[in-house]
């Protein structure tokens, strides 16, 4: 394994327990253990899979008060942050000038203080960019001495619920500060599979005793990174750096339910966000292509890359796979990507070029299984 | 049986040659998803990609180890790729070619050389 890679506080769990590791976003990861990716996908979908994402970055938004913080992360992002309760959690993404998404990120009212969440491979870059565009006015606090781990399936909230009684109560998107196994953690109801489930900032020192007390509830496998690709996949969530970047608005990404009223065209602060004017005009007019979901016709997969064609012979490229595999829960391939807005309810056979040959795919409504949270 | 370093198995029956991947292969691959095979009465030559196999991880592609003609294919890969998982020393070989050098398998790996690269 390649030199200087950062662990997380689990490292010598992920070891223990017989993890294949990789390398992602500088850091050195479990990607599948014993079990394979199929079976870790498909426990956690049956019962309960935990989580690593302490590579996630993990900061602190804090100005003289919830509205001052809230108001200047406005700026960086085009949600309605002002409005969202206490204890509640939001997703969003940082924009850049054009309209292109920098990053996407989970931002939560703690009521003195934001709560964000970012991407491991864009943190260091989003703290710069958040410094710029917020301080001296509002603190940006990145916190290195806490662990993440995500708990996701049907069995979370029974297996959770033993830690802490108070853990039923608890709806999709809600956060609270909970004792779990002695520890004062930072919970979610939310993650990124299309399950039910939370995600759990612990502090580094009790990070490997919560973990392992997680663990031993019988309904618990740890799930490597290979299982979180293709779960989020079928749950038609984006993977940056994929299916959303720099060059892609969230007009493009059929993101757009996640820009609330309030930060829209004659909405209460409309605007005022980078990109604002690009966003606004695309939110009007719409863009030239669009992510879609998309299910190849045969057994074979479709990846990231794969270009896709209006029939078997046209040499006019009108879309691209931007994410794709096996999605085990379907049971067949699916993927997700871009396509000329022309095309994007076809119903009809596109191709997609596999080595060479031309194979019938079509665009398909995401997500792929439906989505099990708590609303 | 004979070895290749791209983690092939060869075993001749008569004069025709069963082609599948090692054990050590398969492990590596992870859950296999999807097993393109070539046409029967191909024409092949060595180092032909004819194979694609997919697992959930990524594709990679099989060679053809030797000159001459597939002549039978293992059609049930086609419904089960995970066969490939299961049991890939035995049922699930992936063709049957017919070499029209048979002293090309000679070149390959003994049982004992391959196990020496893979340890």
């Amino acid at each position: 394994m390649a030199q200087g890679l950062k662990k997380t506080p689990l490292y010598e769990l992920h070891r223990e327990l017989g993890a294949k590791l990789t390398e992602f976003a500088g850091y050195e990861m479990p990607v599948q253990y014993a079990m394979g990716i199929l079976g870790e996908h498909q426990h956690t979908r049956k019962k309960a899979g935990l989580f690593d994402v302490s590579h996630m970055g993990q900061v602190i938004l804090r100005g003289r008060s919830y509205q001052e913080t809230a108001y200047a992360l406005e700026r960086a992002i085009p949600m309605d942050v002002l409005s969202l309760d206490v204890g509640r959690q939001r997703y969003g993404f940082l924009t850049n000038d054009n309209g292109g998404i920098l990053d996407d990120l989970m931002f939560s009212n703690r009521g003195d203080h934001i709560f964000v969440v970012l991407n491991a491979a864009c943190k260091d870059s989003d703290i710069v960019h958040l410094r710029t565009l917020l301080e001296p006015d509002i603190s940006i606090e990145e916190i290195e001495n806490r662990a993440l781990i995500a708990l996701q399936g049907p069995a979370s909230e029974a297996v959770l619920g033993e830690f802490n009684s108070q853990i039923a109560a608890m709806k999709f998107m809600d956060i609270e500060t909970l004792s779990i196994a002695g520890a004062e953690c930072w919970i979610s109801r939310s993650g990124y599979t299309g399950e039910d489930g939370f995600e759990i900032s612990i502090p580094s020192s009790a990070a490997e005793l919560v973990t392992r007390s997680i663990l031993s509830k019988e309904e618990v496998e740890f799930i490597g990174l290979g299982a979180r690709d293709s779960l989020r996949l079928e749950a038609g969530l984006c993977l940056y750096g994929h299916d959303i970047d720099e060059a892609t608005t969230p007009v493009d990404a059929s993101l757009t339910w996640a820009i609330q009223k309030a930060r829209r065209a004659h909405g209460e602060r409309a605007g005022g966000f980078m990109g604002s004017e690009v966003i606004s005009q695309q939110l009007e007019e719409g863009t030239d292509k669009k992510r879609v979901g998309f299910l190849p016709q045969t057994r074979a997969p479709m990846r990231e890359g794969v270009e896709i064609f209006a029939t078997e012979t046209s040499e006019k490229v009108i879309g691209k796979i931007t994410s794709g595999g096996f999605g085990p829960t379907v049971g067949y391939p699916i993927a997700m990507g871009y396509i000329a807005s022309e095309f994007a309810n076809s119903e009809d056979d596109l191709f997609g070029e596999l080595r060479g040959k031309r194979v019938p795919v079509k665009v398909a409504k995401i997500p792929f299984v439906p989505l099990n949270f708590k609303r | 049986m004979k070895f290749t370093e791209e983690h092939e198995w060869l075993r001749t029956e008569g004069d025709i040659v069963v082609v599948g991947i090692t054990e050590h292969a398969s492990t590596q691959l992870g859950d296999v998803v999807f097993v393109e095979l070539p046409e029967e009465g191909t024409t092949v030559s060595k180092d032909d990609e004819i194979v694609v196999i997919e697992s959930v991880k990524a594709a990679s592609d099989i060679l053809a180890p030797l000159d001459g003609e597939i002549i039978e294919i293992n059609e049930a890969l086609s419904d089960e790729p995970s066969k490939v998982n299961e049991d890939p020393m035995g049922e699930a070989w992936f063709f049957k070619m017919k070499p029209s050098d048979p002293s090309q398998v000679e070149e390959y790996m003994t049982e004992d050389e391959y196990n020496k690269l893979i340890s």
